[in-house]
């Protein structure tokens, strides 16, 4: 309802063309990730502030939408919702504004300062972190007999589960993956991936399955294809497994193990009016301390990205069940992760994901 | 009087020549007529016109590296490559100037994007020595060559080099070569390694697939325009109501609905199954591939192939047909001899309609195509938001555009463009 009259309220004002001092656009996904942010930041931060919240929910083409802005010189965007990957490329590009963590952000209730709780999660000078979120594999529960998978190599094992199976349309993920299960140790992959034997032995190794995948772009095709029953398993974002088991009640089952750990969080466009610039980073300011970054995860199953909010995280909002247990770094469901290498897919990404593309077409 | 009349030019009432008057007259309706155009003008101009010249110019411009590391560029010019040894310390240290303010101004890690997409390993290469170029105090330290190469070995590697001397050139045909699975090397244009290759292959497929769809649309989409046309009138509405309804409906949702009829666990192999047809252990695959493509971009197509044949067929004279037979002509020697030649302009309205909306289309093949229904569109779109090389997906965009103007111009020379009508 509040999202409607918001963005009801974004139309008229558009259309009058009054832009008022006193509201901010935020830019994020869209669905039930938006609606946690509405929660746990918009809503309090508003409320204290006076300030209106717009929401644009661009985030998958942020990017490039910066940059065409940036090119028109006509930043709209004041806060921008972005993985942690896009954060290294806008600010490579010169398209986010450098942030420092203890100056600009709040410390821990305790005093620790700001760099040292996100700790090595500050992957680029321009990105605040805001959840830990991991890509990994449901399952449907009636369709893999009496021996559930209990491990990642469950997806290239085409004799114990037959049927199809979902990957995401891209590379990454899915020839760490593939490396793994082909018998690289889990330290060597990236030093494996980077040369050309090692990138044709995991696409060797994604050809075994390659008649049985269907590719997705979106996060919620897999969870569709599991409830329809159209696939075994597939791999997606934690929180829409979560979604899917806990809130929907279907035959699915999720699986921890080599889970690919991957960041979410803000920037702030750079090009901004002083005025806008310093209200962006109010905003972050707030949406970024300990205690809003656990109210969080009462509304979705992400991890936050300060140590210090991981004891205040509580119960879901509505299901009332705890929700540390299905956090992704929740000790018991760590034991086996993957970090996404940043540096290696920011130098190896084109020319991998070509080598992955064409492999597809064939 | 009269005498001014025969010798004299014609007089218009108040008594300027005629002939002037008429030109007056008729430049203020040209003005009058050019004005209430402007706007229309001006909007194709401005939203259309502008753009795809800027996507013209974006796939040749390469500014950024002379912009950003001029001097360099100026060195390497007469660094030779193919001796095999690094560039001199002029180079380098042209190179530290270059840097320091590339660095001042945050423009080091675009350039390294860049040239990224040329050579693996660039971007990290530029994104970690900018912090210590930013250290350098360019009047005492050095030489530079030692202090690069301490920064990143990569510095040391003749490769990288190269690469930075190829692609100095402020106008480039590398992103051509790319479009077309080559690739701008030191050595000159090459072919792209036969793992890279892909390009070529969509843009077959695209046309392939478009021509197919476009096939479809004309054999199912003809019965239904000539009954539009045939039908009493109230029948023939009820029927364009049924033509039209497709039309109202967001085309993601016609897409989606596709994907609900056609999956394994489908409505279409769900009654396959209950008939008994398909086994349950082998659903059908239509979904995921090109057919899965065809049959959703023929439905979501379809209007447009046969509006233009109804509007055509609506003025094909009955009685045409009826003298056919009332000479002695069969049925179908009366449709195929007297009616048909007469459709054929709409045929080729709604093909060309079908083929050029087709051939860009994005959204449908990304949902229903799976890996083998995916059009060139689709590595466009990947270009533009995902890999953000954007000369290259101009490139695409204009190979594209350079296609179907020469499908339009063979067209136009085999069947002829005035043989087209929309009604």
């Amino acid at each position: 309802m509040k999202l409607t009259t918001t963005l009801l309220a974004t139309a008229a004002m558009s259309l009058a063309g009054i832009a008022s001092a006193q509201e901010m656009t935020i830019v994020s996904w869209g669905g039930a990730y938006t609606k946690s942010q509405l929660k746990a930041y918009h809503e309090p931060y508003s409320a204290n502030t006076g300030v209106t919240i717009i929401n644009d929910d661009s985030s998958a083409e942020a990017v490039a939408k910066l940059r065409a802005m940036n090119e028109a010189g006509n930043i709209t965007w004041d806060v921008v919702d972005v993985v942690a990957a896009d954060a290294i490329r806008l600010c490579d590009e010169g398209l986010a504004m450098e942030i420092d963590p203890d100056t600009q952000l709040a410390a821990a209730p305790d005093g620790t300062p700001a760099s040292e709780d996100f700790g090595e999660l500050l992957v680029s000078d321009c990105f605040i972190p805001q959840i830990v979120y991991s890509t990994t594999v449901g399952y449907r529960t009636d369709l893999v007999g009496d021996t559930p998978p209990t491990d990642i190599c469950a997806i290239f094992d085409l004799e114990a589960y037959p049927g199809k199976r979902s990957l995401e349309k891209r590379a990454i993920n899915n020839v760490e993956w593939a490396l793994l299960c082909d018998g690289v140790a889990k330290d060597e992959v990236y030093s494996v991936l980077e040369t050309q034997e090692g990138q044709d032995r995991a696409l060797a190794k994604l050809d075994t399955i390659k008649d049985e995948v269907i590719w997705w772009s979106a996060g919620a095709d897999t969870p569709q294809l599991l409830a329809d029953g159209e696939i075994v398993m597939g791999s997606t974002y934690n929180g829409r497994l979560f979604s899917v088991i806990e809130e929907q009640n279907q035959p699915v089952a999720m699986l921890w193990d080599a889970q690919v750990f991957d960041l979410d969080g803000w920037i702030i466009p750079t090009g901004l009016s002083p005025e806008r610039e310093a209200r962006a980073l109010d905003y972050i300011m707030f949406a970024t301390d300990t205690q809003r970054l656990a109210d969080q995860a009462k509304y979705i199953s992400y991890g936050p990205a300060r140590a210090s909010s991981a004891p205040l995280v509580g119960q879901h909002a509505d299901l009332g069940i705890d929700m540390a247990p299905h956090m992704p770094t929740d000790p018991e469901n760590a034991k086996n992760t993957f970090l996404y290498n940043f540096e290696f897919w920011a130098d190896y990404r084109d020319d991998i994901d070509g080598k992955f593309q064409a492999w597809l077409a064939q | 009087m009269t005498d001014v009349a025969d010798t004299g030019p014609v007089l218009a009432a108040d008594g300027t020549p005629l002939k002037k008057s008429l030109a007056r007259a008729l430049r203020l309706q040209k003005t009058r007529a050019l004005l209430l155009i402007a706007p229309l003008l001006l909007f194709v101009l401005i939203s259309f016109i502008f753009p795809i010249g800027q996507m013209l110019w974006r796939s040749v411009e390469n500014d950024i590296v002379s912009e950003t590391i001029p001097l360099t560029v100026e060195a390497l010019r007469s660094w030779d490559s193919t001796t095999g040894e690094l560039p001199d310390e002029t180079v380098y240290a042209a190179f530290a100037q270059d840097m320091v303010v590339a660095v001042e101004a945050k423009n080091h890690t675009k350039l390294g994007s860049r040239l990224n997409y040329e050579k693996t390993g660039i971007s990290s290469l530029f994104r970690r020595s900018g912090r210590a170029i930013n250290k350098w105090d360019l009047e005492t330290d050095g030489p530079f060559k030692e202090l690069f190469i301490d920064v990143h070995d990569g510095w040391g590697d003749i490769e990288i080099w190269r690469t930075i001397q190829t692609h100095a050139r402020s106008v480039t045909p590398g992103y051509f070569l790319n479009a077309i699975d080559m690739q701008l090397t030191p050595d000159g244009a090459a072919a792209q390694p036969e793992d890279r290759r892909i390009l070529i292959r969509l843009f077959v497929r695209t046309l392939i697939m478009s021509l197919i769809i476009m096939g479809s649309c004309i054999i199912l989409g003809y019965p239904v325009a000539w009954l539009l046309a045939n039908l009493p009138a109230r029948k023939a509405n009820l029927l364009m109501i049924l033509v039209l309804l497709p039309f109202w409906t967001s085309l993601l949702v016609r897409t989606s609905a596709w994907k609900v009829m056609l999956q394994q666990q489908g409505v279409i192999n769900d009654v396959l199954v209950w008939l008994g047809m398909v086994d349950d252990a082998n659903r059908l695959i239509i979904i995921n591939n090109q057919f899965g493509t065809i049959v959703a971009m023929t439905h979501i197509l379809l209007p447009f192939m046969i509006l233009p044949m109804y509007s055509v067929m609506q003025t094909i004279q009955p009685t045409y047909l009826r003298a056919a037979k009332s000479l002695g002509a069969t049925n179908w020697t009366a449709f195929w001899r007297v009616y048909f030649p007469q459709s054929i302009p709409g045929i080729g309205a709604g093909s060309i309609l079908v083929f050029i909306l087709s051939i860009g289309y994005y959204i449908t093949p990304e949902i229903v195509g799976g890996t083998k229904g995916v059009f060139i569109s689709n590595r466009i779109a990947y270009h533009i938001s995902s890999s953000l090389n954007w000369g290259l997906a101009a490139a695409l965009g204009t190979i594209l555009l350079v296609v179907v103007l020469g499908l339009y111009w063979c067209y136009d020379k085999i069947v002829g463009i005035d043989n087209v009508k929309l009604g």
